[in-house]
């Protein structure tokens, strides 16, 4: 029964397939059909257009670079630009012996057989059959009349103008807005190949790093048809490339070049910004060096002269510099006391001139020898009193001071868009033991208490924590760029607000702070006399090398590179603030001696108008105020 | 009494006894001739496409003498036997693609080789190419056709696996002709032609789906550069705008062998490799792109004559799908060179220069050779 229902299967599954190849069979002509047409098409239709494309030699795909954007400062004064530079390039096509026409270009322009091989490597990098190849940067009139007059001896060689990167203001904005260099090998492999394909330069530094993508643009490009020596017959299609978008920056150069004139010298570094915000006013690293160096390429020696100077201009002392924050930090271990309730605004420590942990011989110093006597909160942050933040930091614990810091961004990358942030440090148990292989000691949470022992920050972060205190405990990112194409920038990873049990503790900080400045025993005062404004600030001191145990630091013994950094934080005005300022003065010794005056004169130039009087829309809140001192 | 036995033959036997020889070592004498001039035309182009380069040459004539060989020793092979062994070859491709997709990720790049240094050097993608329909050929032949729903089901998912598996590699092109050879199986089969129009049809709304939905900006991008390579000309995109040229130029007889300016300037990129049919086309003209494809419709019309006649279910499958990716591979390669298609990686068959694809290729048209000559004349008649 079943054998023949196969049989007829079999012969009806043949006439499927057999149909089906039939199917194909047409298919396939027709497709064949459709090949023949777009050949026909391709050689007969278009047969003229091709030829002459081919015949002339043909179509070349030209890069156009978009124009890198540009930068600001906040009230429009131009920081970076792009001015236009002649370049000597090659066609190795059409060079012929290029290795020949290489000799003849150093012997006409008198260049060294550095440069020669330095040519050869650019002229080995990768690229599609001709191609022109950039080989020598930054020609001067000289160097292009050599080269046109003796044109004939170098094919495939010809003098192209290229926008270049330029930067105005010279060394003030090094340290924020950064530089564009030559494109080196290891970038190359990272890089779109297509979108820099006309690119020689590529950020390497501060904004021009982080916003890379933002300044350089889209690539376009123009199809031309070019003659067999290389010369552009006509455009047969162009695409313009897309600028790449301008920014403007919060720095503001009048701010930044008064606070370089603060630091008179000196070296050191200012972060100034504006606490509602977190736009960066003023950030400066002295010494400092001129950009423009980079942009072409900087001599082997300049470099080197640069990276070995003692004074070490290429380091970025506000994002990169670590200190111990020292005194400077008491305000936000307050607010860490006050709200973890190890201490209360009312509650007294006695100081007679050092902290001793029970059971242990070791005397914690306060820095006045001879002590303070009872001392409250307003007294302690006044005064710097190192006695009452030992009692604080042991009572609190490293677990929750530990916690708290975090929470100011000590331990924490706090900027929004600056490249190559340190993080700083923030100890903790978790830390040590990793680190170290060892356990916490209790010594060790009464120094931190102090801003002192493993605890590193930078000057930005010691802004920012500063701008909690003066905001309330509102995070605001610090960021240098304040619109990108009109557009602020967006925060992808906002840090959380500090919130804090009791409100007005952040007021009782802020008045100690106050009588650092204006109070009759307050150790910064003199740097307060004569303002038109109330100023809440704090000093510190970082320790450069160790003082052993029972030994007085004595200056004379010291040499200069060896001591203390002196640090000052501050905002004002207090009641309302507008500006919060961070100094540090490498080897200044004395935070309210030295730093204290620096931080005066910043918030002077930017709070002051040019008479000298508080700028007009400052004045209702100092209507009602006399002055202080 | 002589004149009446003459008269019972079929044609075919008579054929047979004619062409014993070459039917006793299993070998298709048409197929072999056409095989022959496309090896000899393919000399010929690459000598002129490679810059007179005589160790390419060589090298491409070795290639083709192995890929003889292998045809040669696949031709001897039963179809029965294939048939048995299949599903093992099927599970070790697989087993092997997943060793490749592993290694691939330990060492943090793509790879499609299994190497194994001084023993073996191969792409499990490649052996898939044949492995792929002949899995699904022995699938449907134990089937009624036309295929219901569950078995086109499970066909599609023996097809998936492999494919999803390449495509991670990623090498979507291979990827892309795989998917093609297994579904031409079912095509061969009979699949009903409604499903084939409502899968087509719910193609579009579903990649309109994904374009607005799902992709982001810098994937579209890349769909439009892939689909419109000119948009693209620093990238791509000008490799299509030189093979044009090099097309159109050659006009209806071509510059003449050697004469080519664009592949010879170095203005075509792989002008020996994928793009070796805009050579052929500067060189020779409209006529020598439409002698070339009269020999591969010659080599396709010999494929579908052995898919007719083939006696088994499993053989008419096999090389209705073996013949069918064959055209393919040429339609797309000249599409792609011609600007009417993507660029995706695919050589021109036994033209292109790269002697995995011709060993892969010939072992292909073994078994087509196979299937036509273990026919049992007998049963038959």
């Amino acid at each position: 029964m079943s054998q023949p229902i196969r049989l007829k299967d079999h012969e009806k599954d043949a006439r499927l397939v057999r149909n089906r190849v039939v199917v194909g069979a047409v298919a396939v002509m027709l497709l064949i059909c459709v090949l023949i047409a777009r050949l026909y098409y391709l050689q007969i239709i278009q047969y003229d257009y091709h030829s002459t494309l081919s015949e002339n030699n043909r179509v070349h795909v030209q890069p156009i670079p978009p124009t890198r954007g540009l930068i600001f400062d906040r009230n429009g004064v131009v920081i970076a630009d792009n001015r236009p530079s002649f370049s000597l390039s090659m066609t190795r096509e059409r060079a012929g012996d290029w290795q020949q026409v290489l000799d003849s270009i150093v012997e006409i322009l008198e260049l060294t057989p550095d440069d020669r091989a330095l040519f050869e490597k650019r002229m080995r990098q990768g690229r599609r059959p001709f191609e022109p190849v950039p080989i020598l940067f930054e020609l001067n009139e000289e160097q292009i009349a050599r080269v046109a007059v003796n044109q004939f001896r170098l094919p495939g060689v010809e003098v192209v103008a290229q926008l270049v990167r330029h930067y105005p203001q010279g060394a003030h904005f090094a340290h924020s807005v950064g530089y564009v260099g030559r494109i080196n090998e290891k970038e190359l492999k990272t890089l779109d190949p297509v979108n820099y394909s006309g690119t020689h330069h590529i950020g390497k530094t501060g904004i021009e790093r982080f916003y890379e993508a933002t300044l350089h643009g889209q690539v376009g490009y123009e199809e031309v048809e070019t003659n067999a020596r290389g010369r552009v017959l006509r455009v047969l299609k162009r695409t313009d490339p897309k600028p790449g978008k301008d920014i403007v920056l919060s720095l503001d150069i009048r701010l930044q070049e008064a606070a370089e004139a603060a630091l008179a010298g000196r070296r050191g570094a200012v972060v100034a910004l504006d606490p509602r915000t977190g736009e960066v006013l003023a950030m400066v690293s002295q010494p400092s060096f001129d950009p423009n160096l980079f942009v072409t390429g900087i001599s082997f020696k300049a470099y080197a002269e640069l990276r070995d100077s003692i004074d070490r201009p290429l380091f970025n002392r506000i994002l990169r510099g670590l200190y111990p924050p020292g005194s400077t930090i008491k305000p936000a271990v307050a607010i860490a006391g006050l709200d973890s309730g190890a201490v209360t605004p009312s509650s007294r420590v006695f100081d007679p001139g050092y902290y001793q942990l029970p059971n242990y011989d070791h005397k914690y110093r306060n820095w006045n020898r001879s002590g303070d006597g009872w001392v409250d909160l307003d007294t302690a942050i006044m005064r710097s009193n190192d006695t009452y933040f030992y009692d604080l930091a042991h009572k609190m614990g490293i677990d929750r001071l530990s916690s708290y810091m975090n929470k100011f961004g000590i331990g924490q990358r706090v900027s929004l868009d600056m490249f190559e942030e340190s993080a700083g440090l923030m100890p903790s148990r978790e830390w040590k033991r990793a680190t170290r292989r060892q356990a916490w000691f209790p010594g060790e949470t009464l120094i931190l208490g102090i801003g002192q022992g493993y605890m590193q920050a930078t000057p930005l972060q010691l802004a920012q924590a500063t701008a909690l205190i003066a905001n309330k405990g509102v995070w605001n990112r610090p960021h240098l760029a304040k619109t990108i194409e009109g557009e602020p920038p967006v925060d992808e990873n906002p840090m959380p607000d500090i919130v804090l049990r009791d409100k007005a503790d952040w007021a009782r900080v802020t008045h100690g702070m106050e009588q650092v400045m204006h109070g009759a025993r307050g150790t910064a005062r003199k740097a307060a006399i004569g303002a038109q404004y109330r100023i809440a600030g704090k000093s510190g001191t970082a320790q450069v090398v160790a003082i052993k145990q029972g030994e007085k630091y004595d200056r004379n013994k010291l040499q200069e590179r060896h001591r203390d950094h002196a640090l000052f934080v501050a905002f004002a005005p207090a009641e309302d603030p507008k500006i919060v300022v961070s100094v540090m003065v490498e080897n200044g010794e004395s935070g309210s001696g030295v730093a204290a005056p620096v931080v005066r004169q910043i918030m002077d130039a930017w709070l002051l108008d040019e008479n000298g009087r508080l700028k007009p829309e400052l004045a209702p809140v100092t209507a009602t105020q006399e002055s202080p001192l | 009494m002589m004149n009446n036995f003459d008269r019972m033959l079929s044609s075919e036997d008579v054929m047979r006894r004619r062409a014993s020889f070459l039917q006793r070592i299993h070998v298709d004498g048409p197929l072999l001739i056409i095989l022959l001039t496309l090896a000899a035309g393919s000399l010929f182009v690459l000598y002129s496409a490679s810059g007179k380069n005589w160790d390419l040459l060589l090298k491409q004539a070795t290639s083709f003498g192995i890929g003889l060989v292998s045809m040669f020793v696949i031709a001897q092979l039963e179809p029965r036997f294939m048939a048995r062994w299949v599903p093992l070859a099927y599970l070790t491709g697989v087993l092997l693609l997943v060793v490749v997709d592993v290694m691939g990720h330990n060492a943090m790049g793509a790879t499609r080789w299994i190497n194994i240094p001084g023993v073996i050097r191969f792409q499990p993608s490649e052996f898939m190419k044949i492995i792929m329909p002949a899995t699904i050929a022995w699938y449907l032949s134990k089937r009624t056709l036309p295929p219901h729903l569950k078995h086109v089901a499970i066909s599609l998912v023996l097809i998936g696996v492999p494919f999803i598996l390449i495509v991670r590699q990623p090498d979507l092109g291979t990827a892309l002709l795989i998917l093609a050879s297994g579904a031409f199986v079912l095509f061969m089969g009979g699949l009903r032609w409604r499903w084939i129009l409502s899968v087509l049809a719910a193609t579009v709304p579903v990649a309109v789906a994904m374009w607005f939905f799902v992709m982001h900006d810098y994937q579209k991008q890349r769909v439009l550069t892939f689909l419109d390579p000119e948009s693209d000309p620093l990238g791509t995109g000008w490799n299509i705008i030189q093979s044009k040229a090099a097309i159109g130029s050659g006009g209806v007889f071509g510059k003449g062998w050697l004469l080519g300016t664009q592949s010879h300037l170095d203005f075509l990129p792989e002008s020996h490799t994928d793009f070796i049919i805009a050579v052929l086309g500067e060189e020779f003209g409209l006529v020598g792109i439409c002698l070339l494809l009269i020999v591969y419709l010659l080599l396709i019309g010999r494929g579908l004559m052995i898919t007719a006649q083939a006696q088994t279910l499993f053989g008419k499958l096999l090389a209705g799908s073996l013949t069918m990716t064959f055209f393919v591979y040429v339609f797309v390669n000249i599409g792609m060179v011609s600007g009417l298609l993507p660029v995706v990686g695919v050589p021109l068959p036994f033209i292109s220069y790269g002697g995995t694809s011709l060993v892969t290729l010939l072992s292909a048209f073994g078994v087509l050779m196979s299937i036509h000559t273990h026919r049992k004349w007998i049963a038959q008649v």
